[in-house]
């Protein structure tokens, strides 16, 4: 078997029988990652050295018949604005090139706890402020099917790693799409939990309502897996919850009986690629082969979410950028004249203009005198689009549609139009607002030989039937096993 | 009509802490006004009636008992400090003739 490129559940069956090693595994991706990376750029740092010694411990173990964690050996790349104990966390930002953060984010400690190998940081734009990775102040990564292309962003990197067999599996975040829409643009398997699901703690803030950490993998059994190990309570985040988690892996493969699929006629309007059209018709044909019911559902208020999103989105962040003030971590000006100017000029050569854009948007749509108009809008709004989920998932189980209205973009296509960059986000920004979860599979290739994702949502806490039925679709096509040719 | 004057920019620069030449004030009150004038498609719609929505799940108070716990070390709450002499936080002069 080739191990670069295998599923997490090939991996782990194979090193449990013995015909592999946890090192064997580790370093056969750490030789892709050498030979591929450099033409797709998904890393911002590698720590080969530590995954090695992480793995020869669990090989170690295992000979000597000690229990292992259930992600024993298996390489992970983690996105780089979550905090590992004494390696960089930079959130791709001049503000933050330097920075180690003195803990661990609690996903960091329950990959580690499961005997995962995290393998290294990725790339992504800055602060998770975009959808094209091209805001990263450190590094360009490329869509690995034609790297003139974008691999979508904000985690442009953990769907990169993924997509070029560089590891099984990677973690991202989510505010506005930032897990599905790259993994749309890359071919894989991307996954937002329900908020409150993972815990947020060591995940540098950009909108803490918004928020929320998730798995990317090469098939859906590999999402499940690793977001087993993800969930779960955390005392340290106060919008965790507190129940329990299902084991996903174990049920992914019972199909859904008498799934009910709801088809938004917002998601497939004007903007709508014919590729994308077609391959999500193709994919609703499934269900229905399946016996699914096929429903014609509507949401109402699709066509606010994306001012609703950015007026929230921003005004979060604006708070939550408040500090990085060059006194306790981060840039620091060389030069300033006093106090204020000291600030001012650290945050204005630490921050990219997306970040500045957006923390000025949230400062006037928060400003006295138009918070109301804004920011107070936006939440009542908020409401409406919730609501509209609430109704549909009284008469559907799951609602599906294109991940993201159009096959990758060009690099430079669309970075100095920040509108239309916003615009390509109608079809996963709903999901944050609403706090449900949703995943993007692999659901067909364009003319231009682009992937394309179909996206599922359901309801709150409802990470099991998601699962279970994007594991329907994919194990009736072969839309995952294809690989971009690097 | 330009929602947002360079000024307003300039403004909100000042109240965001941000530096920004005046080169950056005009491209960035045009990108700005742009985003503003799209979000008026929210003026559709009538909300004086909804509650604002201002977390996706329904939690409040969480509370936890009052009692200590170890923080963070010295040495390491300033392992990543720009300036710093190894027991404080190190800033400008702030006081005249201190």
């Amino acid at each position: 078997m080739e191990l670069s490129g295998a599923t997490a559940s090939q991996l782990l069956e194979s090193m449990c029988r013995g015909t592999t090693t946890a090192a064997e595994v580790v370093q056969a991706h750490l030789d892709a990652i050498s030979s591929r990376d450099e033409s797709v750029g998904a890393f911002l740092s590698v720590n080969g050295e530590a995954a090695l010694a992480k793995a020869a411990e669990v090989d170690q173990k295992r000979a000597a018949g000690e229990p292992l964690g259930p992600l024993a050996g298996l390489p992970v790349a983690v996105k780089d604005n979550i905090c590992t104990q004494g390696s960089s966390t930079t959130c791709a930002s001049r503000m933050l090139e330097n920075y180690v953060p003195p803990y661990n984010a609690h996903i960091v400690e329950r990959l580690n706890a499961a005997d995962a190998v995290i393998i290294g940081k990725v790339n992504l734009d800055e602060f998770a402020m975009g959808s094209s990775t091209e805001n990263s102040a450190l590094k360009v990564t490329r869509n690995p099917w034609d790297l003139e292309r974008t691999p979508g962003g904000s985690s442009g990197g953990s769907a990169v790693a993924v997509s070029a067999s560089l590891v099984p599996f990677s973690v991202g975040s989510d505010t506005g799409g930032s897990i599905r829409q790259p993994a749309s643009f890359c071919g894989v398997v991307g996954m937002k939990p329900t908020y409150g699901r993972v815990s947020r703690y060591g995940l540098v803030a950009f909108a803490s309502s918004l928020d929320q950490i998730g798995p990317f993998a090469n098939d859906v059994t590999g999402a499940s897996l690793l977001l087993e190990t993800l969930a779960g309570h955390d005392s340290r985040d106060s919008t965790s919850i507190d129940r329990p988690v299902p084991v996903y892996s174990q049920s992914v493969d019972q199909p859904l009986e008498g799934l009910r699929v709801g088809v938004v006629q917002e998601y497939l309007g004007e903007g709508t690629d014919d590729d994308v059209r077609s391959a999500v018709e193709t994919a609703i044909a499934v269900y229905r082969s399946l016996g699914a019911e096929v429903v014609d559902i509507s949401l109402p208020h699709t066509k606010y979410a994306i001012a609703t999103y950015y007026l929230i989105a921003c005004s979060e962040a604006s708070s939550n950028l408040a500090r990085y003030d060059g006194i306790h971590y981060g840039h620091r000006t060389e030069q300033f004249e006093n106090m204020v100017d000291l600030y001012a000029a650290s945050r204005a050569e630490g921050f990219g203009d997306e970040v500045k854009r957006r923390i000025m948007l949230g400062v006037y749509a928060l400003s006295e005198g138009y918070s109301d108009q804004y920011y107070v809008k936006a939440l009542k709004v908020r409401r409406l689009i919730r609501n509209d989920f609430d109704a549909a998932f009284q008469n559907v189980d799951v609602i599906v549609g294109p991940t993201v209205p159009t096959p990758a973009f060009k690099i430079g296509e669309l970075i100095d139009d920040p509108l239309q960059m916003y615009l390509s986000d109608i079809c996963t920004i709903s999901a944050n607002l609403a706090g449900i979860p949703g995943i993007s599979v692999p659901c067909g290739i364009s003319a231009s030989g682009l992937p394309i994702g179909l996206q599922l949502l359901a309801g709150p806490f409802e990470e099991e039937k998601l699962l279970r039925a994007a594991r329907m679709f994919e194990r009736e096509t072969d839309w995952h096993t294809r690989r971009p040719s690097l | 009509m330009s929602e947002l004057s360079n000024d307003d920019v300039r403004k909100v620069a000042s109240l965001a802490r941000l530096k920004l030449t005046d080169a950056e004030i005009e491209h960035f009150a045009e990108q700005l006004d742009g985003v503003l004038q799209y979000v008026h498609v929210l003026d559709e719609l009538d909300v004086s009636d909804v509650e604002p929505m201002a977390h996706a799940v329904d939690v409040s108070n969480v509370l936890r008992d009052d009692s200590t716990r170890p923080s963070l070390p010295r040495e390491e709450a300033l392992s990543n400090a720009p300036k710093t002499d190894g027991r404080y936080f190190l800033v400008p002069q702030i006081l005249e003739n201190a």
